[in-house]
């Protein structure tokens, strides 16, 4: 459990400490470095957080252009296609931790020199020792620590004033009807739905690595297959939930905040059982000389202390750097606290997991192909 | 069609039953179409009326998804890349097409059909394996992920029907106009473009907007080939629809009907002239 | 104009025979056709066919087996599955060798996702079998340390398998600063001849360091398999010593003498491998490399078919992997259903079109053509907006009282989503080649049947119907082609259930990465789509082809 020791020290840090540093606008200059640079993200409230807090202030000190493409949720097949083709039509790719391990594995992501790539904390700390336990593996660049849990909507009239206050509310039909939502992905699902049939926490990856675990995992979510909207982007679970398309549904915490904060919708937030992840850049392999010294440049910027927390003032999500966790306090335009908003805050961790990344590493092909078969019979 | 005035009650009863129904099938035809002009001025980021629209309440109404289409540039951007992929997409099938149809349309051309057949094979094989015989071949040759890779898939995309509708021009032309050209000392050239060429215009045009939408519609082909700086405008409906759901796209949707219509209508024009033409031409 | 020679020959303007003449100018006509057609021939053929061409070699493809484990498929070729036991020794070294190559480049996890196609749980093997591979043989390579600690140092590797040429250029290089790659590493004569595998095995470790890694092999310890070749090339040839120069022959001899002292062990693969594994302790992983390891493979077909190759032959896929067989039936069954209700729909339209007086009749058919120019997109998202639970035709029925407000119809994510957004957008395609094929049917014919005495039905069912049937067989075949292979809109409204093949070859591209597999059902639903253009083309005619 890499990211338990980080996510206690977040939850000390979200205490407000407000006044954020002044921080210097000098940029170092870029050598023979190229002037436009396409950025893969995940859309969204996120992507906008991720312009608001340094993309757009990048563009604005250097003049780059940036292109964004909302195509995250596939990025390890978009890369390994560019790459194929020896044309990376991708300058920088956003991807959540398990990914950035396959592809680091499977050579589709540089290495990163973490200490000489990357900005150190204003006291001096080396990156390496301020991203600590975030960094999973050599080729990712950590940014935030999310989570992913669920939304309902408060004002389903056949609930008759019950609201959702366990996982297995997903589960029970019989007292929430409605239409769910969940990722087009095994990923979480299974460890849901172990979690509901009664598998303890500690046991979730055994069962599952053993004969017949994964199929316990689709039995119990045959339950409610024909209640499900299949989501493959982020945006869909609020979008869905806001039309009163579903009445619950799983999706990253930080859409649900923009959802309930911003947009002001009948949402409610179920943190029993979230799940915990990384998210952060790797750089593919295959950039030309120019556009490679671009994308670090623009990385050392993007991930120093003070962009990382100005990130968090849009979206509720962690900072992945020790140093920035004190920089977080209020929201940018709203001023409200984010700390109720927080995957992080010791009230929304009760019950939790963290994203197994080895074995989803190793065990993605197979249970892509069974969950995939499942979904469509 | 009209009902005669011995008309039995039953035959009566069915007559007028009989148009309602086509009159229905005709509702579910273009109510579709119809129904998103009025909601992409819903002044709400719903897809359903809102009750201030039904009572014709002005402040129901707004212009500001229209607004968003225009000024911001996650539609800007794919609106210029669709508005410059198509037309060279166009031309290249146009050029080449119109020639190879005249070429098609002489008399003894060896392997007739199976040349045909390899032309008109882009509009029959199912866009879903063009695009993944592109994606494949166009990875190794380094085409994938490109302007020209998008623009070369869509010309190629678009040469069947610039073939159908200029062959369709040239069944009735008559080549005797093209031995009187040249029995007047006319070389080849000048005849193709004095003698031919306005003849069989009103195909080779009817060609050119269908190679045109094709490519400013497609959207299969250019999800798999395209790069994130290439999207084109129905790419950025795709992933709207499939993603982030917004009022704006209906009113890109009202946009692209007003183009289709403005299609629609150049398209008959072409073919009344088109026929007066030959109705002029002694066959 | 012409003559008549001596011959018979009939002669033109120009004194040449006539017959001759004729040929040449029906020869320039063919020429200046097929130049005038050359540039589009061969356009199509480059942009279109050739990929076409290319998916089709896709889904037989296989060089990642072979081209990933050389050495292994090479000693596998002695071993058959049917002795029921895994493979010897040879063949354990064999994959350790490619492996620690296959890792280091990192294509270990590419050939693991591949094999996974074909035996799931392949995937997991080779990434953790990848993480101990450097490991295996270390008690061997510990063991020659423990003899004479110079082992442990890289460059008495290089210094005793390094061509005498290569090693002063390193040299060179060295001095003058890594500005340039390194000289590719050359193994000595003396080497070669004298410890041929510890050779072979470390011109792997030093191309692999220099090429992939970008590492000079005279800073790192080689890989263990190269301590093992050296104690297995010595024991093998215990007087190699003597081909080497004086300092080499006493480490070589000690080396010699700890190993028929028993002091170096031999070195065991095959129990490393069950450690990091006991699937590989079992002949099973074999048979799969076995049986994929030929450069071309009928394994995706036979998976796009729901069967498996095994080494008893072609055998049915588990019941939980069989679903390409349902997929097809499924794009076959709403396929059917969607041509059947434009037929419904498309029949009494194009007859009301082909009936009516011309100017109502052109006006009719803009409603027509306006769907048939409308972009796609427009359409799905019209539908996609109009069938939400919270849309439109919902609230119209609520609104109506003939569903309750909590009790709206699920009409998207399903399959009446796919049927009902499909047909719409595919009925121009029927109501067009109906419409034409009545308009040449005489209205004359109903009237002389009512005159004979036939009911209207009658009429209808006995005269006008027949004479329409090549319309409704080219309406249908052209909607069956274009529905089976939509993918835009079962993607936007067709959920889990209404999705058709080509949404499965789309995720196999995009998102499973399964090249192969999407190759093979494309082509399978090309070779569909073929015959049905067979059938069109006999029965329409391709050049019969109208538009708008």
């Amino acid at each position: 459990m890499t990211l338990k020791s980080l996510l206690s020290a977040t939850a000390l840090a979200m205490l407000p400490l407000g006044a954020s540093a002044a921080f210097a606008e000098d940029l170092p200059p870029c050598d023979n470095c190229s002037d436009s640079m396409v950025l893969m993200s995940w859309g969204g409230a996120y992507q906008a957080s991720q312009v608001a807090a340094y993309a757009e202030p990048y563009s604005k000190l250097t003049g780059v252009k940036i292109t964004w493409d909302e195509g995250s949720n596939e990025a390890i097949a978009k890369m390994r296609a560019a790459s194929e083709a020896g044309n990376m039509t991708y300058s920088l790719v956003d991807v959540e931790g398990p990914d950035s391990q396959r592809a680091c594995d499977e050579g589709l992501a540089e290495e990163i020199d973490f200490d000489k790539d990357l900005a150190a904390a204003p006291d001096g700390t080396a990156a390496s020792k301020d991203f600590g336990s975030a960094i999973i593996n050599e080729c990712f660049v950590p940014q935030i620590v999310f989570s992913t849990t669920f939304g309902y909507r408060t004002d389903v009239k056949e609930w008759n004033g019950k609201v959702p206050d366990n996982l297995c509310a997903i589960f029970d039909l019989e007292n929430f009807p409605g239409m769910r939502a969940l990722e087009k992905r095994p990923k979480k699902n299974l460890e849901w739905a172990l979690l509901c049939d009664g598998v303890p926490k500690e046991e979730l990856y055994t069962v599952l690595s053993s004969e017949g675990g994964v199929d316990r995992a689709l039995a119990k979510l045959d339950t409610i297959k024909d209640q499900v909207v299949w989501w493959s982007a982020g945006a869909e679970t609020p979008q869905l939930l806001a039309d009163g398309e579903v009445v619950m549904g799983s999706t990253y915490n930080g859409r649900l905040f923009s959802a309930i904060v911003e947009q002001k919708q009948p949402i409610g937030m179920l943190w029993d059982w979230q799940v915990f992840d990384f998210d952060g850049w790797v750089v593919p392999k295959g950039l030309d000389e120019a556009q490679k010294n671009r994308v670090l440049h623009f990385l050392n910027f993007a991930t120093d202390t003070q962009r990382l927390a100005d990130q968090a003032k849009y979206i509720s999500y962690g900072p992945a750097r020790a140093s920035s966790q004190p920089l977080v306090s209020t929201h940018a335009t709203l001023g409200i606290e984010m700390a109720p908003y927080m995957p992080t805050n010791p009230a929304n961790q009760k019950n939790y997991l963290v994203n197994n990344i080895e074995w989803w590493a190793d065990n993605q092909d197979e249970v892509e192909v069974a969950f995939q078969n499942w979904l469509s019979k | 069609m009209s009902l005669p005035v011995y008309a039995s009650t039953g035959q009566r009863i069915w007559h007028y039953a009989f148009r309602v129904i086509c009159g229905l099938i005709f509702f579910f035809l273009i109510a579709p179409i119809v129904i998103i002009i009025p909601l992409s001025f819903n002044a709400q980021d719903f897809f359903t009326f809102s009750p201030e629209m039904l009572r014709l309440d002005p402040a129901g109404y707004s212009l500001k998804h229209y607004q968003d289409f225009f000024t911001n540039p996650d539609w800007q951007l794919p609106l210029w890349n669709s508005l410059a992929i198509a037309p060279v997409a166009t031309l290249i099938a146009v050029s080449l097409g119109t020639l190879a149809a005249i070429g098609l349309s002489q008399s003894h051309v060896p392997f007739k059909s199976a040349i045909m057949a390899i032309l008109i094979s882009p509009m029959i094989v199912p866009l879903i394996i063009s695009a993944a015989g592109m994606y494949f071949f166009y990875s190794r040759v380094g085409l994938q992920g490109t302007y020209w890779g998008v623009v070369l898939a869509h010309a190629v995309l678009g040469i069947p029907f610039v073939i159908i509708t200029v062959t369709a021009t040239l069944v009735g032309f008559d080549r005797s106009l093209t031995r009187a050209a040249a029995s007047l000392g006319a070389g080849p050239v000048r005849t193709f473009f004095m003698v031919q060429m306005p003849l069989i215009m009103p195909g080779v045009v009817a060609g050119a907007l269908f190679a045109f939408i094709t490519s400013f519609d497609e959207v299969v082909v250019v999800l798999f080939l395209g790069a994130p700086g290439d999207k084109t405008l129905p790419w950025q409906m795709f992933t709207g629809l499939r993603e982030q759901i917004s009022p704006t796209i209906l009113a890109a949707a009202t946009v692209l009907v007003a183009i289709s219509i403005a299609l629609l209508i150049t398209l008959e024009v072409l073919r009344r002239r088109s026929e007066r033409l030959r109705g002029m031409s002694p066959t | 104009m012409t003559e008549q020679t001596a011959d018979g020959l009939m002669l033109a303007a120009d004194g040449k025979p006539l017959k001759q003449s004729l040929n040449r100018a029906l020869r320039r006509q063919k020429l200046r056709a097929f130049l005038l057609i050359a540039p589009l021939l061969i356009f199509v053929l480059v942009t279109f066919i050739a990929p076409i061409g290319d998916m089709l070699f896709r889904s037989v493809e296989n060089d990642i087996v072979a081209d990933t484990l050389p050495r292994t498929v090479a000693a596998l070729a002695d071993w058959s599955p049917d002795s029921g036991a895994p493979p010897g020794e040879p063949v354990y070294r064999a994959l350790a060798s490619d492996l620690l190559i296959a890792v280091a480049a990192k294509t270990h996890t590419q050939l693991g996702t591949r094999l996974n196609y074909e035996d799931s749980g392949f995937s997991s093997l080779l990434r953790g079998t990848g993480r101990d591979v450097d490991d295996m043989g270390e008690d061997v390579g510990k063991a020659l340390v423990a003899v004479d600690p110079v082992w442990d140092e890289p460059v008495t590797w290089t210094n005793l398998l390094g061509d005498p040429a290569w090693i002063s250029a390193q040299a060179d290089w060295a001095k003058a600063g890594d500005k340039t790659p390194e000289p590719p590493f050359v193994p000595s004569a003396a080497a070669q001849k004298n410890l041929p595998l510890t050779a072979a095995a470390y011109g792997d470790f030093a191309r692999v360091m220099q090429t992939v890694k970008e590492d000079s092999p005279t800073e790192k310890r080689p890989w263990n398999t190269v301590a093992v070749s050296l104690t297995e090339d010595l024991k093998a040839n215990p007087s190699a010593a003597a081909a080497f120069g004086a300092d080499w022959q006493p480490r070589l001899s000690a080396v010699v003498a700890a190993e028929q002292g028993g002091a170096i062990p031999a070195a065991d693969f095959m129990a490393a491998f069950t450690e990091s594994d006991k699937a590989w302790g079992t002949p099973q992983p074999w048979e799969v490399i076995k049986t994929f390891s030929p450069r071309f493979t009928s394994g995706y077909f036979l998976n796009a078919v729901d069967l498996k190759m095994t080494p008893e032959g072609i055998a049915p896929r588990s019941e939980a992997e069989r679903v390409y067989l349902m997929l097809f039936l499924r794009t076959m069954v709403l396929s059917l259903v969607i041509t059947g209700t434009c037929i419904l729909l498309g029949y009494p339209v194009a007859w009301l079109l082909a009936n009516l007086p011309a100017r109502t009749a052109n006006l009719l058919m803009i409603l027509v053509l306006l769907p048939f120019w409308t972009s796609l997109l427009v359409r799905t998202s019209a539908w996609k907006v109009l069938l939400q639970q919270q849309g439109v035709i919902n609230d119209l029925l609520v609104w109506a009282g003939l569903v309750a407000d909590n009790n709206r119809l699920v009409l998207i994510n399903n399959q009446t989503g796919t049927i009902i957004a499909m047909t719409h957008i595919l009925l121009p395609f029927m109501i067009l080649p109906l419409y034409s094929v009545m308009k040449t049917i005489p209205p004359s014919y109903l009237r002389a049947a009512k005159s004979l005495g036939a009911t209207d039905w009658t009429a209808f069912w006995r005269v006008y119907f027949p004479q329409s049937v090549p319309g409704i067989g080219a309406g249908s075949i052209l909607v069956f082609i274009l529905a089976i292979g939509y993918y835009i809109t079962p993607e936007l409204v067709g959920g889990a259930k209404g999705v058709f093949i080509s949404n499965r070859i789309a995720y196999h591209i995009g998102t499973s990465l399964n090249w192969g597999l999407a190759a093979a059902l494309g082509s399978l639903l090309l070779v569909v789509v073929l015959v049905l253009y067979w059938v069109y083309d006999r029965i329409v005619g391709i050049d019969n082809v109208k538009l708008g």
